[in-house]
């Protein structure tokens, strides 16, 4: 996280990149309806934009069935709405997650799949990584910014498709030295999130008053990374590192690996149950046709 | 084809490519001529005969494609648990100034960017730092899973001097190697600078009894190819490379980098025990077992014997158990599940369809359209079909391994259960 030396300038510039959960299944539930929340999301972008003319904001909504970009700063017309009352950000903004709503609903309707999932923080990951490979990061520092509302762990599994994809999102980022900063909105907390903000450096928070969601927004996720350094920002309260082993989905803090696939286990087996390697013998000629051969 | 394409392409980068060269790396014109000496290497005729700089974009890209192709062809089983030993040639052959400054300081570079990208890699696994000096092998480091105590060893002694000896290196490891749990795959890497070996027995029977304890040698030389270097490569399963200058070495090294592909006979499948440490609260004080200081925050505990520990993954000083954490594991994943290469979208059928194709990168948002809304080359997912420009087509195979937009889609069954 070391700020830029080269320019001067560099140090305050940020590119921000916002990935909201407009999950439905979640916001009907919620005790903070999702049009308040949205206007403490919308103050805080633009509170964001006129914090430095040069800085930036991408917003990706993260929905049940798909994600997408509904505003880009850089590509924001300067046009509000006709009657001139509304600013442009809210206008583009609000006009770009309509459509992707009804679009979600749509999927959602001809998707079969019942049942209550968590949102696509996986794909949004992916494409907020790939969006900020266009910026120059000499001159701004990006960082990312999950505002969630719920997130279900659901093991930390190679069996849970998310997971292998979330975790080589955070690594990437990690590797491009870009923190992950979560807002996570839920009643526990998650540990996904937990561990994203730690390995890339950034901050989680878990608000306790939903009504000052703003304040808590703007004097954490605001700051620019050059900025913070100077400050006292959350710190973690110890992040669970544990893992849950395959077999019976528990978590444990003790347990067995299978050397060829990294499987974990609870207790010792004879034969793994992912790639089916034997324990403690040669391996016959049935297994070296490795089941991981795809 | 091909060839077209890229000359295409050629014509639409070329002036992002002068300005990128212009403010290059920050040196006047006349200092990057000597910076680096092979200038008139990077430059490249174009149809009417001027000169201009060689198109790094397509270039580049060309070669990853090289890169994916080789890596799918060979999707198999792969060794996740590595015990490596990096040998380094410091006889007096690697003072020669062909790789400037010289040889052992390209040589201790590209290790120190080795040793952190292979730990990136493959966290579970081991390395070991041995040097050959005057004939006689030193083991600078045992075999230790934390890159900054390695580079910090490997620093301090780069003297070189005398002759160089493979069957003495091969002797030590092998000592080291044998001791290893039968579960690790064993590898050795010799980056040999002599166009000599001086040997005080017979090397043969050395190469015949790694070839029987299992263990990988490869070598990467920086003179010449020597017979011997490749018979021991060929007799146990390595590989062997010559390099022919700096970035040459560097992208041999850093092959090295990725698990090779594992051979059934070669390690035997185990469960390992591991521990599962959780990261203290920031403001608890304890004393860890490893620097023997009091320390506040941070720091995990080993859960069998409640040790407290500075940094994963390692092994508990109190009970021997290995800790690492759940990331760790999940670090390893993509090599297990690879993303599957992305198709090029063919040219005929992009000036034909190309109004109907998607107009921006589906990962960055960016235009695929070029200059006079003349379509870019793209590739796209052979799964969900969407395209992509060739920046994110690098970006998403080389360090993401996850496909935006597969994973923006709801899947009907879980990836795992589908695929296997």
């Amino acid at each position: 996280m070391a700020p830029a030396p080269s320019k001067l300038y560099a140090d305050d510039v940020s590119l921000l990149m916002v990935l909201l959960d407009t999950n439905p299944l979640f916001w009907t539930s919620s005790y903070l309806p999702f049009s308040n929340f949205l206007s403490h999301v919308l103050s805080f972008l633009n509170s964001i934009l006129l914090l430095n003319q040069l800085n930036q904001v991408v917003v990706i909504a993260t929905g049940y069935n798909h994600c997408d970009y509904v505003f880009d700063s850089s590509l924001a017309t300067n046009q509000g709405s006709e009657n001139g009352r509304m600013p442009a950000l809210c206008y583009d903004l609000l006009q770009k997650l309509e459509e992707f709503l009804v679009k979600d609903e749509q999927l959602h309707k001809e998707g079969s799949e019942k049942g209550l999932a968590s949102s696509l923080l996986s794909g949004s990951l992916s494409m907020a990584l790939c969006c900020i490979l266009f910026y120059d990061l000499d001159i701004c520092t990006a960082s990312l910014c999950l505002i969630f509302r719920r997130f279900f762990d659901q093991g930390h599994s190679i069996h849970n498709p998310g997971y292998v994809a979330i975790m080589n999102s955070i690594f990437s980022a990690q590797r491009s030295m870009v923190p992950i900063d979560s807002c996570y909105i839920g009643s526990n907390n998650s540990a996904f999130l937990q561990q994203a903000s730690y390995i890339t450096g950034g901050v989680y928070l878990k608000p306790q008053q939903l009504d000052g969601l703003f304040q808590y927004l703007s004097t954490v996720f605001a700051t620019d990374l050059h900025s913070r350094t100077f400050l006292q920002l959350p710190k973690s309260v110890g992040v669970d590192f544990r893992a849950s082993c395959f077999c019976h989905k528990k978590t444990i803090d003790m347990g067995y690996i299978c050397s060829v696939c990294l499987s974990i286990f609870c207790k010792h087996h004879k034969k793994c149950s992912t790639c089916g390697s034997v324990f403690g013998q040669a391996q016959s000629d049935n297994e070296s046709a490795s089941n991981l051969k795809r | 084809m091909n060839n077209g394409e890229e000359r295409r392409l050629n014509g639409e980068a070329e002036e992002d490519d002068d300005e990128d060269e212009g403010n290059g790396r920050g040196l006047e014109a006349w200092e990057r001529t000597y910076a680096d000496e092979r200038s008139w290497e990077s430059l490249q005729e174009d149809e009417s005969g001027r000169l201009r700089p060689i198109d790094n974009k397509a270039l580049y890209h060309a070669q990853y494609r090289r890169r994916l192709r080789t890596a799918s062809a060979t999707r198999i089983q792969k060794g996740l648990i590595r015990y490596l030993f990096v040998v380094i040639d410091l006889s007096k052959a690697a003072a020669e100034m062909d790789f400037r400054p010289s040889r052992r300081a390209v040589v201790a570079k590209h290790v120190e960017v080795f040793i952190r990208e292979f730990f990136d890699q493959n966290p579970l696994s081991q390395i070991g730092l041995v040097t050959i000096k005057d004939g006689v092998t030193n083991c600078l480091t045992d075999l230790g899973g934390s890159p900054e105590s390695h580079v910090k060893a490997l620093m301090g002694k780069l003297e070189c001097s005398g002759e160089s000896s493979i069957q003495n290196a091969l002797d030590l490891v092998h000592g080291y190697l044998n001791q290893i749990p039968s579960y690790g795959h064993r590898e050795v890497l010799i980056l040999y600078s002599a166009l000599s070996t001086c040997d005080p027995g017979d090397i043969m029977e050395t190469i015949q009894t790694c070839k029987k304890s299992k263990i990988r040698c490869s070598v990467i030389g920086l003179s010449a190819e020597i017979f011997i270097c490749k018979h021991l490569c060929q007799e146990t399963g390595g590989s062997y490379s010559v390099a022919l200058d700096e970035s040459h070495f560097k992208e041999l090294i850093l092959e090295h980098a990725p698990p090779p592909p594992a051979i059934a006979e070669f390690a035997i499948a185990n469960l390992i025990k591991m521990g599962f440490p959780q990261r203290a609260a920031e403001s608890s004080i304890a004393i860890c077992s490893c620097h023997k200081e009091a320390k506040a925050g941070g720091g995990y505990t080993c859960p069998r014997c409640k040790a407290r520990v500075c940094e994963l993954p390692t092994e508990c000083r109190t009970c021997g158990l290995t800790l690492i954490s759940s990331p760790h594991l999940a670090r390893s994943y993509h090599h297990l599940f690879p993303i599957v290469p992305f198709d090029e979208v063919s040219l005929s059928l992009l000036n034909d369809l190309y109004r109907k194709l998607p107009r921006a990168c589906f990962g960055c948002q960016q235009t695929l359209l070029g200059a006079g809304n003349k379509p870019c080359p793209r590739v796209s997912c052979p799964k969900c079909k969407q395209h992509f420009c060739l920046d994110c087509d690098i970006y998403i195979h080389e360090s993401l391994h996850n496909c935006p937009g597969c994973e923006s889609a709801r899947h009907s069954k879980p990836v795992a259960a589908t695929e296997e």
